[in-house]
C-alpha cells in the first residue's frame, strides 16, 4: 500500500564526469534557471564549493559491499542514510541531484536504488548524466578507467567545452564516445549550457519508458532526433583489436573501443521464457562484473505482453510492460554495455532462447 | 489472513484519535503523556486530559529520536540534539559546530546522551568525549549498566568505554554494513540490523556469531520483550521473535512467527510488562499478539498510510500509534 507509483516518487539525477569536466557548472546552471522548482543537492564532501542552494547535503561516497558473496554488488551507504533523511522533508523539494566525485563509479549509486527497498519505494533513479570535457576526454579514456565507466554507464552525455576544440576534434571525441556507448543521448555544450529537460526528467530507468533500443545518432545539431537506421551491432567484438580503430561510415567516424563495447542483438522469432530467464541470470552471474548495463524488450511465445528488463552488473529488474499492439512487430532486442564482453558467447546464448 | 477477521477481539473503539499535521516517525510516552515525533521540526505532546500541542524542536528534519520516562531526545539535520519534556519545554542539549546532520542519538544509564554525526560518535558525560568510527556510524546503543556504548558501522561494531581513557575500544567484526544496534537487557548480546534483510548478533562473552535472516526487507524496528526473553523484529509479513531465554540466545534455533498476513510489518513494540507485542503494518493495521499462543487483538484497522510509530506507556495500559501521513491515536487498554 505504501508503494508509491513512479510519478509520486522523487526523481534522483546523478551527475558524473571526470575532474574539471564541468559538473559543478551544470549543477549551478540547473539550480539557477528560472524553473520554479526546488532541488535537494547531494554533493561530495571534497568537491568544488560554490553551490547556491538551500538544501545542500555533503556526502562522503562510502561504497559498501553487500554481504551476499557478490563482489560487484555494492551500494552507496551514505546515500541510503541521506535519502532516508531527505525523505522526511518531502514536500520541501521536487527532485534530488547527486553530484559524484570525478573518480566515482556510477554503478554503486544506481544499485542503491535497486537493492535498498526503503530508498526504492520513495525515490527513483531518473538518469545518469555524464559531463565530458571535449578537449581532454580522449586522454582520460586512455589513462582513467573511471572516465570510461562514466561514459559507458551514462544515459545522457554532455560533451562540454566544445569551444576549446576544432570541429574535427569534436567529431573524433563523439566517435570515441559512440564506440563505448551508442545509446546515450549526446549534447554538445559550452559552459554546460543545455535545456534542463535534456538532463532532468529523463525516466531512463523506468521500465515503462523502454521504448526502443536504437542507438542515438547525433547529427549536426543537438536535437533528440531518431534516425531509424537499421544498424546491426550484433557482430562479434571478440576478436583481438590491436588498437581502437576508426572507419568512415556515412561521414561519421566509428571507433571500436578495445576494452568497453556494447553488444546489441535482435531476434525476430518468439523466445521461450523458460530458456531466456535462466540464460540471462546465469550470464549476469558470470559476467556481471564486466556488464555495466543491459536492457531488453522481449517477445515471448504465447505471450501477448511485451516484456522489458534492465540491469546494472548482476542486478536485473524486469516486468511485463504492455500488450503488443496490433500490427506491431513482435521481435526481441537486447543491449549489453560492458568491458571485454564475450560477444560470441552472448550471441549464441541469446539465439539459444528461441522457442521451439 | 488471521488479522482482521470478524472474530478477532478488537480494542479499536477505545482509541482516542489525535490530529497531527505532518508525517510521524516515532512515538514515546512521558509518564501518561504521549509524544509523537514528526519527520520535520516538531513533536506533538498529547497529555491524558488536555489538548495535543505542537512543540517546535528542530529547524529541519528529525533524523532520530529516543526517550526515557521524562523527556524525548531528538537529533536533527540542523545539527542539534534537543530534549523535550512532557510539559512541552524543550532545550538544546548540544549543537554540532559545523551544523552537520545528527544521524543517531541514544540514551544511557543516568540519562547520559550519545549521538553521532557522520563517522564521529559523541558521549556527553562529565565532559564531551568523541570516537572516530572507521565509517559512518549506522547506529548507537548503550549497555544497560556502566558507561559503555555499542557503535554499529561498516564491517562490524565497536564497543566503546568513553570514560576509560586509554582503554582500546573493542572491535566486533562481521562483513557488511551495520545500520542499527541494540543491546539485550541483560547486556550479554549485541544485535545489529544490516543493509541486507537480516540481523547479526554477537554473544559478547565469547564473540560467537548469530545470523538471523529470512526477512523480506531491511529490518528497521526491533524491540525486546519484558525481561528480554524475546527480540521482536519488523521487516517480514509475520512478527519474527528470536528467543533469547537461554545462554545461547537464538543460536541454532528458529524464531517464533506470529500474526501471518499479506502485509509487511514496519514497526514493533513489546509490552513493558507482559509477553505481548504490538505490530504496526504497512497497510495501517495494528495488532497485539500474545507471544505464548499467538492470540491476536485488533488495535487499529487497516487504513491508507503505513504505521510508522508505536509506543507503550510505562504501565502498559496505553498504546500510541502513528502513521506516515500523520494519523495518530492512543488506545486505552485500561
Amino acid at each position: 500500500m505504501s508503494e508509491q507509483s513512479s510519478s509520486e516518487k522523487i526523481p534522483v539525477t546523478v551527475l558524473t564526469g571526470y575532474l574539471g569536466a564541468g559538473k559543478t557548472t551544470l549543477l549551478n546552471r540547473i539550480l539557477s534557471e528560472p524553473h520554479g522548482k526546488k532541488y535537494a543537492v547531494i554533493v561530495n564532501e571534497f568537491g568544488e564549493i560554490g553551490i547556491d542552494n538551500d538544501l545542500v547535503v555533503g556526502a562522503d561516497e562510502e561504497v559498501f559491499e553487500m554481504n551476499n558473496g557478490c563482489i560487484c554488488c555494492t551500494v552507496r551507504g551514505d546515500l541510503v542514510r541521506i535519502l532516508d533523511g531527505l525523505m522526511r522533508r518531502k514536500g520541501k523539494f521536487d527532485a534530488i541531484i547527486v553530484e559524484t566525485t570525478g573518480l566515482a563509479d556510477p554503478a554503486p549509486v544506481a544499485q542503491t536504488f535497486f537493492i535498498d527497498e526503503n530508498v526504492g519505494r520513495k525515490t527513483r533513479l531518473d538518469a545518469v548524466v555524464t559531463v565530458a570535457d571535449a578537449k581532454w576526454l580522449n586522454e582520460r579514456l586512455k589513462d582513467a578507467p573511471e572516465a570510461k565507466n562514466q561514459i559507458a554507464f551514462a544515459d545522457v552525455i554532455l560533451i562540454n567545452k566544445t569551444d576549446l576544440v576544432s570541429p574535427d576534434e569534436l567529431s573524433d571525441v563523439e566517435a570515441r564516445i559512440r564506440g563505448i556507448n551508442p545509446y546515450a543521448k549526446l549534447h554538445r555544450t559550452q559552459r554546460a549550457k543545455v535545456p534542463l529537460d535534456a538532463v532532468l526528467g529523463r525516466n531512463a530507468f523506468d521500465l515503462d519508458r523502454i521504448l526502443d533500443l536504437e542507438p542515438d545518432f547525433l547529427g549536426g545539431d543537438d536535437h533528440d532526433h531518431h534516425h531509424h537506421h537499421e544498424h546491426d551491432h550484433g557482430h562479434d567484438h571478440g576478436h583481438d583489436h590491436g588498437h581502437a580503430h576508426a572507419h568512415a561510415h556515412g561521414g561519421l567516424k566509428h571507433y571500436h573501443d578495445e576494452e568497453m563495447q556494447s553488444i546489441a542483438l535482435h531476434i525476430d522469432k518468439p523466445l521461450d521464457p523458460d530458456k531466456f530467464f535462466p540464460w540471462v541470470q546465469d550470464l549476469v552471474q558470470k559476467e556481471g562484473p564486466n556488464i555495466l548495463r543491459c536492457k531488453g524488450i522481449l517477445a515471448f511465445k504465447d505471450d501477448d505482453q511485451r516484456f522489458v528488463f534492465q540491469g546494472v552488473h548482476m542486478i536485473l529488474d524486469g516486468d511485463h510492460q504492455r500488450p503488443w499492439q496490433a500490427g506491431e512487430k513482435r521481435d526481441s532486442r537486447v543491449v549489453f554495455i560492458g568491458r571485454n564482453l564475450p560477444g560470441k558467447m552472448i550471441t549464441e546464448g541469446f539465439e539459444g532462447c528461441i522457442a521451439k | 489472513m488471521a488479522a482482521s477477521g470478524s472474530d478477532t477481539v478488537s480494542v479499536v473503539e477505545r482509541t482516542r484519535p489525535i490530529v497531527i499535521d505532518g508525517g510521524i516517525v516515532a512515538a514515546h510516552f512521558l509518564g501518561h503523556t504521549a509524544a509523537f515525533v514528526l519527520g520535520e521540526e516538531a513533536i506533538v505532546i498529547a497529555p491524558p486530559d488536555g489538548e495535543p500541542r505542537r512543540v517546535e524542536a528542530h529547524d529541519g528534519a528529525i533524523l532520530d529520536t529516543v526517550a526515557d520516562d521524562g523527556r524525548v531526545v531528538t537529533a536533527g539535520d540542523d545539527g542539534k540534539i534537543v530534549a523535550t519534556d512532557g510539559e512541552g519545554a524543550s532545550k538544546v542539549l548540544a549543537s554540532d559546530p559545523k551544523h552537520r546532520w545528527i544521524d543517531h542519538v541514544a540514551l544511557g544509564p543516568d540519562g547520559v546522551v550519545a549521538w553521532s554525526a557522520g563517522k564521529t560518535a559523541y558521549v556527553q558525560a562529565k565532559d564531551l568525549r568523541a570516537f572516530e568510527a572507521p565509517s559512518t556510524v549506522g547506529g548507537l546503543a548503550f549497555f544497560p549498566k556502566g558507561l559503555r556504548l555499542a557503535i554499529a558501522h561498516y564491517n562490524g561494531a565497536t564497543l566503546w568505554f568513553p570514560n576509560a581513557a586509554g582503554a582500546a575500544p573493542e572491535k566486533l567484526e562481521w562483513k557488511g554494513s551495520h545500520l542499527g544496534a541494540t543491546v539485550s537487557p541483560d547486556g550479554r548480546f549485541l544485535v545489529t540490523t544490516m543493509q541486507e534483510p537480516m540481523l547479526h548478533g554477537w554473544r559478547l562473552v565469547d564473540r560467537q556469531h548469530m545470523r538471523m535472516s529470512g526477512y523480506a526487507a531491511r529490518v528497521t524496528s526491533l524491540s525486546w520483550s519484558a525481561g528480554g526473553h524475546w527480540l521482536a523484529s519488523a521487516g517480514a509479513s509475520q512478527l519474527v521473535l528470536w528467543p533469547f531465554q537461554s545462554k545461547d540466545g537464538p543460536m541454532s534455533k528458529t524464531p517464533r512467527l506470529l500474526t501471518p498476513s499479506g502485509h509487511r510489518i514496519n514497526v514493533v513494540a513489546c509490552h513493558p510488562r507482559t509477553d505481548v507485542v504490538a505490530a504496526g503494518y504497512d497497510n495501517g493495521l495494528v495488532l497485539l499478539a500474545r507471544i505464548e499462543d499467538g492470540a491476536e487483538i485488533l488495535a487499529k484497522k487497516p487504513g491508507e498510510a503505513p504505521i510508522t510509530a508505536l509506543a507503550w506507556s510505562g504501565d502498559g495500559r496505553q498504546l500510541a500509534w502513528g502513521t506516515e501521513s500523520g494519523e495518530a491515536g492512543i488506545v486505552n487498554l485500561g
